[in-house]
């Protein structure tokens, strides 16, 4: 049984261009509710289309609108670096709306327009399903429906919700994700509920992309110090467009203000540095890194394992310039680790299908 | 090493503690319902004085919102960070086999015997009707 996938790009991004484009993939109601109602769009304001992180520059469309077509994701991406599997996430406003029965129809919409629009054009793609994590029960709901179509192959969360992940009421939801073998995928953005940094509101764009990865520290230590994991042993979580050089840092924090109150969560029986590493895995762009490469590789050895990083290019937004996906830096001896084996390892999915 | 009297019997009741001073040396040293326990008063950490740190129990957890409380008045918890330790070994409670607070052997002896030495017995008097605390340094 050898397997012939060389590659798997973690996170690339096909986006609802618009309104449209999602009707014909929604309930009737929904669809007739858009036009009564006159819901233009649904976009979140976490990638303004003219922002030169939401595209970058040499794949934009001749109007200058972002990559947001198979073929751009082909030629730019997927045939490029010859990408066998790539897992599409889409976002777009279902984590904002404050109606949860409108939240959990837009995204069966959104994971419909997903499945026809893009998996079964190209035999690459695979998919997150999209969530509507206003009500637990009708995020399980979504789960147990799309989990029939083994090419969705994880959960997709924000970054910034409602409530850190961690709580107990969204515990059903990480039952179904373990049950199908699927980890939870927390993706940077905002359901705008809560401003973005714990201070209020930013004035600035770059202010709110940065504090991403407050809301990732945020949520890695929810997730773990409520114990989802002792409760959940198997369930993998992948911070996508996380960055990756904050974590080291993190974990020496969290890890040590552990050891003097731990009694506070008694179910931990080891380090939360331990327990990420094992349950935690993260995509490599951005990997806001440092421009030496022995620094780059510096930062490597602090994370403490070959197993972390995930390939990921994160098309079409603008980490990086050239063919430069893997930061220069990350020691030869990680790549095809980084480029397949750890993400067979993480998505149990992809791991049956690559026989 | 040399057995040093510490206190006698009588005046270190069940529940409590006493540092000492063994030529220079400070030492916590716990009398658990009856069984005395000795520890370098230095936190493995950073230093901290054991002996001024609340004296605990132990929660323990097999699954998040369960709460098992047992061993009361066995852990002590540094003063400075928090740190746990298991009075009655040293042991950290979260790296106990690297962190550990150094032990010393403490027993308690009949005046009786102890008045034939070969103890050390600096501060005060030992007398052959009473019981007392004795730390090996």
């Amino acid at each position: 049984m050898t397997a012939s996938w060389s590659t798997i790009d973690c996170d690339v991004h096909v986006n609802v261009p618009n309104m449209q484009a999602l009707l014909p993939h929604l309930d009737e109601f929904w669809r007739d509710s858009v036009l009564d109602r006159g819901l233009n769009s649904l976009e979140s304001i976490s990638y303004p289309p003219n922002a030169p992180l939401t595209s970058r520059p040499d794949w934009r469309g001749k109007g200058g609108e972002p990559a947001n077509t198979l073929d751009a994701l082909k030629t730019h991406a997927l045939d490029r670096w010859n990408i066998d599997v790539a897992i599409c996430n889409c976002l777009y406003g279902v984590q904002l709306l404050f109606s949860e029965d409108m939240a959990a129809a837009f995204a069966k919409g959104v994971n419909n327009y997903v499945a026809k629009e893009w998996l079964d054009r190209d035999p690459r793609l695979r998919a997150s399903i999209v969530v509507p994590m206003q009500n637990t029960e009708l995020a399980v709901a979504e789960i147990e429906r799309c989990a029939v179509d083994k090419r969705f192959v994880q959960v997709l969360v924000l970054s910034m919700g409602e409530a850190p992940l961690g709580r107990r009421q969204y515990w059903p939801v990480y039952e179904a994700a373990e049950r199908h073998g699927l980890p939870l995928g927390i993706h940077a953005g905002s359901s705008y509920k809560h401003p973005v940094t714990s201070l209020g509101w930013p004035s600035y764009y770059i202010e709110d992309y940065a504090a991403n990865s407050q809301g990732f520290q945020a949520q890695v230590a929810s997730l773990v110090c409520e114990g989802v994991f002792v409760k959940y042993p198997k369930l993998k979580v992948v911070l996508l467009e996380s960055g990756v050089t904050w974590l080291p840092a993190f974990l020496w924090r969290l890890s040590k203000f552990w050891r003097g109150v731990r009694l506070e969560v008694p179910w931990l029986d080891r380090s939360p540095a331990e327990i990420v590493r094992d349950h935690f895995r993260l995509t490599i762009q951005p990997f806001d890194g440092p421009d030496d490469p022995a620094a780059v590789a510096k930062l490597i050895d602090h994370l403490q394992s070959d197993d972390i990083l995930l390939f990921s290019s994160d098309f079409p937004h603008w980490q990086f310039d050239g063919d430069d996906v893997m930061p220069a830096g990350i020691p030869e001896k990680l790549h095809s680790k980084i480029r397949r084996d750890n993400a067979l390892a993480t998505y149990s999915r992809l791991a049956e299908q690559v026989a | 090493m040399a057995k040093h009297v510490i206190a006698s019997l009588r005046e270190f009741p069940t529940g409590s503690r006493k540092l000492v001073d063994v030529r220079g040396r400070k030492i916590a040293v716990f009398n658990i319902k009856g069984e005395f326990f000795a520890l370098a008063n230095r936190c493995p950490h950073q230093g901290g004085g054991l002996c001024d740190g609340r004296l605990t129990g132990l929660v323990e957890a097999s699954a998040p919102g369960e709460y098992r409380w047992s061993r009361r008045g066995e852990i002590i918890r540094c003063p400075w960070h928090g740190w746990e330790f298991d009075v009655r070994t040293g042991k950290s409670w979260c790296e106990p086999s690297k962190v550990r607070a150094r032990q010393f052997n403490v027993s308690v002896a009949p005046g009786s015997a102890l008045v034939e030495g070969p103890y050390v017995a600096e501060t005060f008097p030992v007398s052959v009707e009473d019981d007392y605390v004795v730390l090996e340094v």
